[in-house]
Order: structure tokens, then C-alpha cells, then sequence
């Protein structure tokens, strides 16, 4: 029932949208559910990233903290996102701090089961990262934005 | 526009001024007699001494006895103008250009997105909405500002908020200390408004950088390039098509726009030397 359930949510997240069942079977046997109280941390800089989230309810800030600043958040996420790039590529550590705003339910994929699945199957690893991909090149364009600080006077 | 000299600035009085961002001001001034406008529409300015700038107008178009202008001080003309008090006289010329679709927009979903100081000119819009909220479909305002302090109308866009008929989003580029709302740009804001993208038109103001993306994601969100409309600026100076300053491309801002249809100047935007 356990599994069952955990297929029909993974199978509804956007993220895994239409995915083969033959692959969602597969990526099922890494997933399980989380939840997260609001302030507490998925996890931190400098922590091994064994795992990426999927967010079916709730919002959380990815940050970086910087002393004598606090805690800076370039980015919330929520319902339907995901969470976690950093467990795609050696040395697997997240590089920011994740914290849940509010009560979040997630469901948290193994990464290192995840990647070793991959690695047998090719085609599904190619799934996976056209999945990704446009994740990473949607993040990327939002931090250039960031960057750029179109909102300054100089704009 | 009036029907006076359109070169000739009429004299009015600033009622009040209120500080909304940590360089934005807000001029309430007694309009000149008979004036009108319509939501998109500008003024050209004057600080007398100083100089002219064209200034959208940020108030509710339907309150005729009002004229509202909110003004960042970037430069001379600008900085001068927001330091205008109670009394003091400005110069006004205008309305001047095409505003926003309100007409085409009825019956129609509508979407404004919204970034920085481009919350002033699309406020008349917004005001026009909601007071004619039967004439719209779902309405959605998508703000995004650079940081929590400089959100602008915050206290006008909380009262909104709790009306359960137009979606409010907030979001700023970063955030530090006590701040729970989202953060990432206003494009992220898209794909959680609630529109039908084949029935929508879509309002978009902010800094040029702001449109392109916004207008690229509206069009990936399903939204025709024909029903995305975009408030462009540039260096205006005449304001009624004569000097050419703010030439883009075969039109002029002041005059054909400063309102167009994405589908219009799309090609545009991306030209350099432009």
C-alpha cells in the first residue's frame, strides 16, 4: 500500500510528469515521505547531498548564511518544485542551507540509489536528466536575473 | 490630451507628498482644470528651474479632483520633483500616449506582472479592474521587487490581498532577516497565477530586462505574443511624436506607445542598436 501510494503522488508530481511506468517503478523504489516542521532544516551547507526533494505542500527558503548578516534567502520554493541539484555531481554536498517555512510534506528521493539505478539504466537516466535540465537552465536564468539587480537605478 | 498648447506646461500644486521606497515619493497634486486620463497614460513633468521628465500617473483614474504620481530620484529633474512640498508648483504637460488595454481586456482573464517601480503605472490599471471587477475574468497582480523594504503600495497591496477576488503574488530578489514571502524573480510567479493563457491579457511593466523575460515566460505559459502588452521608456522629451528622442525602431514611445502589444516590438527589444 506503501509503495502504491508513494507511485500515484510521484506519478502526479509535476516533476515526474508523464514519466513511463516502467521508469516510476524504478525511481518509486528510492522515494519515501517526509514532513518538515516550519523552522527546521532539510538540510545544510556543507552536509553530504544523499538526497533531492520533491515538495507536494508547503514552502521553504534555500540559504546561505554570511556572518555578521544572517541568513540571506535567494530562493523559496513550494508546492510542486523541487529541492536539491547538488546530488547530481561529485562531491554530492549541498552548497546552501534549506529550511522549511511552514509545515512541508515532501517526498525525499534517495540520491545514491537514485544515481545507482541510473548508471544500469541508461535510459533512465536520460529521463532523468531532461527532467533536470530544464530545472537547472530555469534556475539559472532566475539567478542571472538576480545578479544582473534589475530593479537598481542603473537599469 | 488638452486641447492648450501640448508644449506648454499648465502650473499645478502639490497637495501632499508621501514617502513609499527608500528613494520613491508620491506626489498628490491638484490636477489642472478638466484634466482626465487613462490608466498607462504620462505626464511631462516639470520642476521649474530644474527640468521635465515623463512621470506614469499612479492613481485611480475615476477620482478626477486627484493626480498621483510616484517618482523615483534618480537624476536631477527626478530628485528635484520629489523634493516638491505642500504648495509647490510643477509643471504638468500631458496625459500623453496610449495606455494600458482595458477595453480589450474585458470579458478576458487578466494578468499584470509587475516589477520595481513598474507597480506605478500599472496601479490605475489595477484601480480600473477592481472597480469594474465584474468585467474581468480572474485578475492576478504578480509584483516583484528587489528586496522587502522597497515593495511599493505595500500596505495597498495587503488590503488587497484580502479580497478573495484578484490573486496577489509578492516576491523579491533577496531577502534577509524576518522575511517569509517568496523570493526568486517576478517570472517565477507565472507558472503559479491562475489564468486560462488563450483567454488572458497580459499587463507588463518594469525594467525592460523584467519585460523580456516576463514576456518570454507568459508566451511559454500559453499566452498569445498579440495579448501580452508591455509599457517601454525611453528618453522622451517632446512627448508628442515632434523631437524624435525616444525613437524606437519605426515608432515613438510617446506617441505610439508608451503601451504596445509584445507581438509589435518583440523583434525590437532584442536589437543593440536600438
Amino acid at each position: 500500500m506503501e509503495i502504491e501510494g508513494l507511485e500515484r503522488i510521484i506519478s502526479e508530481h509535476p516533476f515526474f510528469a508523464k514519466m513511463e511506468k516502467s521508469f516510476l517503478d524504478i525511481v518509486v523504489g528510492c522515494a519515501k515521505n517526509v514532513r518538515f516542521e516550519a523552522g527546521q532544516y532539510l538540510f545544510h551547507e556543507g552536509e553530504g547531498a544523499d538526497q533531492f526533494y520533491l515538495v507536494r505542500h508547503g514552502r521553504l527558503a534555500l540559504q546561505i548564511t554570511s556572518p555578521g548578516r544572517g541568513a540571506l534567502t535567494f530562493q523559496t520554493l513550494g508546492e510542486g518544485e523541487i529541492v536539491g541539484i547538488s546530488w547530481l555531481i561529485p562531491p554530492y554536498r549541498w552548497a546552501y542551507d534549506a529550511k522549511a517555512l511552514e509545515l512541508t510534506r515532501a517526498i525525499a528521493m534517495d540520491a545514491a540509489c537514485l544515481r545507482g539505478k541510473c548508471e544500469a539504466d541508461h535510459d533512465l537516466g536520460y529521463d532523468m536528466m531532461k527532467r533536470f535540465m530544464p530545472v537547472l537552465i530555469q534556475r539559472l536564468q532566475a539567478m542571472r536575473m538576480q545578479i544582473l539587480d534589475v530593479y537598481g537605478t542603473h537599469a | 490630451m488638452s486641447a492648450a498648447d501640448p508644449m506648454l506646461p499648465r502650473v499645478a500644486r502639490v497637495r501632499r507628498r508621501r514617502r513609499d521606497g527608500p528613494d520613491v515619493w508620491t506626489l498628490d497634486v491638484d490636477p489642472p482644470e478638466g484634466f482626465t486620463y487613462t490608466p498607462g497614460q504620462f505626464n511631462m513633468l516639470t520642476a521649474f528651474g530644474v527640468g521635465e521628465a515623463p512621470i506614469s500617473m499612479s492613481g485611480d483614474c475615476a477620482k478626477t479632483g486627484r493626480l498621483i504620481h510616484t517618482i523615483r530620484a534618480v537624476g536631477a529633474v527626478s530628485s528635484a520633483l520629489t523634493r516638491l512640498g505642500p504648495g509647490d508648483a510643477v509643471g504638468v504637460r500631458g496625459p500623453f500616449g496610449v495606455g494600458w488595454p482595458m477595453e480589450v481586456a474585458a470579458g478576458h482573464d487578466v494578468v499584470v506582472v509587475a516589477g520595481g517601480l513598474g507597480l506605478a503605472p500599472v496601479r490605475p490599471a489595477l484601480y480600473r479592474l477592481l472597480t469594474e471587477r465584474s468585467r474581468y475574468g480572474k485578475v492576478a497582480l504578480l509584483y516583484g521587487t528587489r528586496r522587502p523594504e522597497e515593495i511599493l503600495f505595500r500596505a495597498e497591496l495587503e488590503e488587497w490581498r484580502r479580497r478573495l477576488d484578484i490573486q496577489i503574488e509578492v516576491t523579491v530578489d533577496h531577502a534577509i532577516g524576518d522575511w517569509y514571502g517568496n523570493v526568486g524573480v517576478a517570472t517565477t510567479l507565472i507558472p503559479r497565477a491562475r489564468f486560462d493563457p488563450v483567454n488572458t491579457i497580459a499587463i507588463v511593466c518594469g525594467p525592460e530586462i523584467m519585460m523580456r523575460f516576463a514576456s518570454v515566460a507568459l508566451r511559454d505559459a500559453g499566452v498569445a505574443p498579440g495579448s501580452i502588452y508591455l509599457s517601454m521608456e525611453r528618453s522622451m522629451k517632446c512627448a508628442i511624436g515632434f523631437c524624435g528622442h525616444c525613437q524606437f525602431g519605426p515608432v515613438f514611445v510617446c506617441k505610439d506607445g508608451p503601451v504596445f502589444p509584445y507581438e509589435k516590438i518583440s523583434r525590437l527589444l532584442s536589437m543593440r542598436e536600438i
